[in-house]
């Protein structure tokens, strides 16, 4: 039996023990001892979140097929078990061995939203890694950092030894095998990352220096050394059938987020939403084939034993041989009692058909993300959904049966005016119009439409065409929100729609970490200090911590969030080429001015800058 | 057709709870290949019932659950298969079928037995003290505790429901309890109860627990006769 790192009083004590023990199905359980490299593969949040994270799962497989590499997983550990750590000592555990940390190589931490940034260095305070990367000696882990938010990976360029911008399945070999090489042949930690500083998609921050001007904006940012690249370029799967996929997913003991088989159908999106940083970072759009997933669908269940699979992909209404997939999904999954979780589609005939196959028509919902209330506002954020889209699916589905709908929409984008919040509420209110114009003996249901409208509030970021744009304030967004609360209660048909919003605090720090540079690095580990953690989560989240932070630092967060910036000011995130150029993404800010479409990649060529990448969409037919 | 399984549970698993061992056993089976039966409905799920659920922290070597299958094969086959998907620490015993009209594991179970070790260095007493003692307990004519549910509270006298209670010569404490949804007693009431009357500060754990088999009861005419869910 393998011993675990906490003993039975501590497992006993804390809220799901089941968190820390490891043992799941289909992990994959290595020596560390045998393995010249052992690398941590961290997510900072909580086991069931980063559980349901495919991409973690893609990279630990890909790293424990070679045979000098260990790699083991690791996760925050939750509050109570915190506390406990930090009062006895306890250093960190990954959980296959459940030996230290600070034993590995490699600690890889997996950034996917901002609000993780804290529980960042409560993964490097617990496992007794030197929270500063320029603290860290020969004998510690190489910190190094991946997913979506290292397009802008400077407020925790203290933190990081290496940042690795790009598809996690195309470098991590050489740098694996670059690093044996090292540790063969022996050398300081900084000859190391010398090396891996020229293996194309890798950023060490160490190796670069940024100057300022005195209004706060940047005036250079240049490597420090020689011998490292101007630019860092993102790494980009050119041919998706030619990287490995697990085949055997981890199968956790307690419900997790995706408790089920992931089916990664497509990678990038075609359409260019003017806000979306994930369609212009993964861009370009990179279909995997049919045979492909019918294969690996069969082969996720039959290791798995999941009784249910989902479909994973930005915009998965593109993905062009969807209607054949599903229909092989349909026909096997039926056939062994497995359910089949749709991801949000377009609502038209197609999708209304399969909804009604897979689900109980009665309880589900109708899901609209027209993102803005009027077509100016649509136009201007290239969000291709027009009101004749929305109603005439929304008629349709109720013909259909369904009479519930929930709307997303965002508040604060560039150029809203009052039109455009009010607007939000009328189209909800002529949605539930179509719905009682149908002859009362044949609504559905009760014959009541419940509608649901929630707005999240718009953080510009980077790598998109509002990369320049001021944020709201908290203020304004409370202001925008009461206007639209106001205008939803005097909608006629205002009994039959409710209305959500966001915590606005959280986006304002969210902006600020979005968009932010090296002078957050002080805020972050102040705000830590102070006790900030598990921000993502609103039990834990302390915004007076966190303005205690800024303040004790002599940091104005204004400055990173509220501030329109000149198209010509050097951006925190300007030496990463992330595919898309400048250039694009300047004329998509103007075009978003002038309210002016630009079509998907399907439609016409933009010239965004990914053709560079030999692969995908651009070269279509 | 109806089929049981006993496991065993020990080790790290012993701190994953029922729910999340019905789950595991509904992909286990998937995996094993398992013709089971479904439920109807949108979202069928697998015909399954757990004798008795075991507590967070209690290993075991006698848990039953009864599944019905669409078609079996041949059954060492099956365990075998069905062996290969388990993770570390659960154990497949031994399957068997069920007469058709058999009652379920659940609606069967009787009665229990427990093993109790203490952990290191926290045994209450020296061995033959807690024999003596353990004999007095016994020798009680009725033992009564206080049962608080959340609408009343009421003194209930437990002794009827200790069937058998011995320590062996390792300090370990045995015992067969009555189980099941009549009267089910569980080993750590006993044990605190135990403590109360002999002035010892009761740590639950001090308890190392095991569940060893779970029994049903065939006697008749309030005669008890208790035999394994294994062999009926
Ligand atoms: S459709 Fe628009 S919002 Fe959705 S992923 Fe694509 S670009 Fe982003
Ligand atoms: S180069 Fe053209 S086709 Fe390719 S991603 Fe950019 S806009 Fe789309």
């Amino acid at each position: 039996m393998r011993k675990l790192a906490l003993s039975d009083k501590i497992l006993l004590q804390v809220e799901k023990p089941t968190r820390y023990l490891g043992n799941e199905i289909n992990a994959v359980y290595k020596d560390p001892d045998r393995y010249p490299v052992r690398f941590a593969m961290a997510f900072p949040d909580v086991y069931e979140i980063g559980m349901s994270y495919l991409g973690i799962q893609i990279i630990y497989d890909m790293l424990n097929r070679r045979e000098d590499v260990c790699c083991e997983r690791v996760y925050s550990p939750w509050m109570d078990l915190d506390r406990i750590m930090h009062k006895e000592n306890i250093p960190l555990f990954t959980l296959e061995s459940q030996r230290p940390v600070r034993e590995c190589d490699f600690l890889g931490i997996t950034l996917q939203y901002e609000m993780c940034y804290t529980n960042v260095l409560q993964l490097l305070d617990l496992s007794g890694i030197p929270m500063l990367a320029a603290d860290r000696k020969d004998g510690d882990p190489i910190v190094i950092g991946g997913g979506p938010c290292v397009y802008n990976p400077e407020p925790l360029a203290d933190f990081f030894d290496i940042f690795y911008i790009g598809e996690g399945e195309t470098v991590y070999d050489k740098l694996m095998d670059a690093y044996k090489a090292h540790k063969a042949a022996g050398g300081s930690r900084e000859a190391f990352l010398l090396k891996a500083a020229q293996i194309p998609g890798l950023y060490v921050p160490a190796f670069y220096d940024v100057t300022y001007h005195e209004d706060g904006t940047i005036a250079s940012f240049k490597p420090n050394r020689p011998d490292v690249p101007e630019r860092i370029e993102k790494q980009v799967v050119q041919d998706l059938a030619t990287v490995s996929y697990p085949e055997k997913p981890l199968v956790p003991f307690i419900k997790v987020t995706q408790d089920r088989v992931v089916l990664e159908i497509q990678r990038g999106c075609i359409r260019g939403c003017r806000f979306c940083q994930a369609g212009m970072v993964y861009r370009p759009n990179r279909e995997r084939d049919l045979d492909y997933l019918k294969a690996h669908a069969m082969a996720g269940l039959n290791a798995t034993g999941h009784d249910e699979i989902s479909l994973s992909s930005l915009s998965s209404s593109d993905y062009s041989r969807l209607e054949e997939l599903t229909e092989f999904l349909l026909e096997t999954c039926q056939a062994r009692q497995v359910n089949i979780s749709l991801p949000s589609l377009r609502i038209d005939a197609f999708s209304l058909d399969v909804m009604s196959k897979v689900q109980d028509v009665r309880k589900s919902s109708l899901t609209f993300a027209p993102e803005a209330g009027t077509q100016r506002m649509r136009n201007v954020i290239n969000k291709g959904l027009t009101e004749e889209d929305i109603l005439g699916g929304a008629a349709q589905a109720f013909a259909g049966g369904w009479n519930r709908v929930k709307l997303y929409f965002m508040l604060g984008l560039p150029t809203e005016t009052e039109e455009d919040v009010k607007g939000i509420a009328h189209l909800a209110d002529q949605i539930a119009r179509v719905f009682y114009s149908i002859p009362k003996s044949e609504r559905p249901g009760n014959g009541r439409v419940d509608i649901v409208a929630s707005t999240s509030f718009f953080v510009p970021k980077p790598f998109t065409p509002f990369q320049w744009t001021r944020q709201c304030t908290s203020e304004e967004f409370t202001a925008r929100q009461k206007v639209l609360s106001r205008e939803m209660k005097d909608m006629i048909n205002h009994k039959s729609l409710r209305y959500n919003w966001h915590e606005f605090d959280l986006t304002r720090l969210e902006g600020i970490f979005a968009r932010g540079d090296r002078r957050l690095g002080p805020v972050l580990l102040e705000a830590y200090r102070l006790g900030c953690i598990y921000d993502a989560w609103s039990e834990y989240f302390r915004y007076d911590l966190w303005l205690q932070a800024f303040e004790n630092c002599g940091v104005d967060g204004d400055f990173f969030v509220h501030r329109e910036r000149d198209l010509d000011e050097i951006l925190p995130w300007d030496f990463i080429d992330a595919g898309v150029t400048k250039d694009f993404l300047k004329r998509e800010y103007a075009r978003a001015k002038e309210g002016l479409v630009t079509p998907n990649c399907r439609q016409g060529c933009s010239g965004c800058g990914c053709r560079k990448y030999d692969g995908g969409v651009c070269y279509e037919a | 057709m109806k089929l049981r399984i006993r496991f065993g549970k020990h080790g790290v698993v012993k701190f994953i709870g029922h729910l999340d061992m019905m789950r595991y056993f509904q992909k286990a089976f998937r995996r094993a290949g398992f013709d089971m039966a479904y439920s109807k409905g949108f979202h069928p799920h697998q015909l399954i019932t757990f004798a008795s659920p075991l507590g967070v922290g209690l290993e075991s070597s006698g848990e039953y659950m009864d599944i019905e299958v669409v078609s079996a094969g041949d059954l060492d086959e099956m365990k075998a298969a069905l062996a290969a998907q388990m993770a570390e620490g659960v154990e497949i015993l031994s399957i068997h079928a069920l007469d058709e009209n058999a009652g379920n594991a659940m609606s069967l179970v009787a009665g229990a037995d427990y093993k109790i070790a203490f952990r290191e260095d926290m045994m209450p007493m020296p061995v033959s003290d807690l024999k003596a003692a353990m004999a007095d307990f016994m020798a009680r004519p009725e033992i009564q505790v206080l049962k608080k549910t959340k609408k009343s509270e009421r003194i209930v006298d437990i002794r009827p429901l200790i069937y058998d209670l011995s320590v062996t010569d390792q300090g370990e404490i045995l015992m067969q309890v009555s189980a099941g949804s009549a009267a089910n007693l569980k080993p750590e009431l006993v044990l605190e109860t135990f403590c109360r009357l002999n002035d010892l500060p009761a740590d639950p754990y001090a308890w190392l627990i095991s569940r060893l088999d779970m029994y049903t009861d065939l006697g008749k005419d309030g005669e008890r006769r208790l035999v394994s869910l294994e062999k009926c």
